[in-house]
């Protein structure tokens, strides 16, 4: 299964909004490899994995996720230190060099649904947009997969 | 300075350094050491715990003697980590197929104050039929995790929820309840099912490894 979603949109936004060029590249970042896991419920947060990657040639950054499925969705980095103690952390802003990607895995970064809205279904999906400091936005269509799921295509 | 003052001397100075190599032992080698991170669990026969299964039953770490066991920690209200664990779990025990039959294999929560035997027994579900769920009282799994020289503990998040931190790795017993070796988190699969079978083969006894 591969969600392979180009910046057209947020381009197309800019180029009616601005007589401008749009200055960086949020229309060169390519989301690929989008999944879930199911919920049980609403009361646990959800959570989604991709890979964002920056096909232009400047830096973009990512600023935060929006999506109706969840009211708080974050990105979280979880981490596993020497004591084999593994905890979650927001990750902040995330910054992508040109040509490189970013990957949100098990047991790295990974896009946190919390307060979800409605219980996340496998076989159905999602739309979670990612904000870029440019203004620039991409939606993604996440497909739900089963509890669990340990990749994109299980 | 006479010759039996230079003497005495000497003699304080190789005194002052046995006192402080006996120190340095005691505090990093010796009974004063504080508790190693890396140290291993005791065998589940020294271990002390009384905790509820995912279907109602008492139990403690007797249960896991008589065959080969894999442990680890957790909590239901974890995103990535805990049901990463699972399915991974799930994805050894496929490959292992009737090898791993009879293997104890068990999530205890490090959250009972949300992870009800109710709510374990609903996440397990999920996961591969083998997989048991234990909840209980906090101080019973303070005892346990004591036990198996596991850590957590309570981070409270944006909006006034909170998560778990926790120790992620599995820990492998042999039929005779002692520890065998642990998966840390993110070990290859390869690594894993040949750890696995190792715990699984011990059961007639031998030599304890490490």
């Amino acid at each position: 299964m591969k969600t392979v979603l180009y910046g057209l949109m947020a381009a197309s936004m800019f180029a009616s909004s601005t007589a401008t060029p749009v200055e960086a590249g949020s229309e060169d970042v390519v989301v690929e490899d989008a999944w879930a896991r199911a919920s049980i419920g609403v009361n646990r947060p959800g959570v989604a994995y991709m890979t964002i990657r920056n096909t232009g040639d400047e830096a973009v950054i990512l600023t935060g996720l929006r999506t109706d499925l969840a009211m708080m969705p974050d990105i979280h980095q979880t981490s596993t230190n020497a004591d084999g103690v593994s905890s979650m952390a927001p990750a902040g802003e995330i910054e992508i060099a040109p040509g490189e990607s970013v990957s949100l895995e098990p047991g790295g970064l990974h896009a946190m649904l919390m307060r979800l809205q409605r219980p996340m279904a496998k076989g159905e999906s999602f739309s979670l947009t990612l904000d870029f400091s440019d203004g620039g936005e991409i939606v993604v269509e996440v497909p739900i997969l089963g509890i669990a799921a340990r990749g994109p295509e299980s | 300075m006479t010759r039996r003052s230079i003497l005495k001397y000497a003699f304080a100075g190789i005194a002052a350094i046995i006192l402080t190599l006996v120190v340095g032992w005691w505090q990093v080698d010796g009974p004063g050491a504080p508790e190693q991170a890396g140290l291993r669990p005791v065998a589940l026969s020294e271990m002390e715990f009384r905790l509820t299964d995912h279907e109602g039953n008492e139990v403690g770490p007797e249960n896991l003697i008589g065959s080969p066991s894999m442990v680890f920690f957790g909590f239901t209200y974890c995103p990535d980590v805990c049901p990463t664990t699972l399915s991974d779990i799930s994805g050894w025990l496929d490959d292992l197929g009737e090898e791993a039959e009879g293997m104890n294999v068990v999530f205890i929560t490090v959250d009972p104050e949300r992870d009800t035997v109710e709510a374990m027994a609903e996440y397990v579900g999920y996961f591969h039929p083998s997989i048991r769920g234990w909840t209980g009282p906090e101080e019973e799994i303070a005892r346990a995790a004591q036990g198996f020289r596991a850590r957590y503990g309570r981070v409270p998040t944006e909006g006034g929820d909170y998560t778990m931190n926790h120790t992620a790795s599995v820990f492998l017993f042999d039929a005779k309840g002692r520890f065998s070796t642990m998966i840390d988190y993110h070990e290859p699969r390869e690594f894993a099912v040949p750890k696995i079978r190792r715990a699984l083969n011990r059961e007639t006894g031998g030599q304890h490894e490490n």
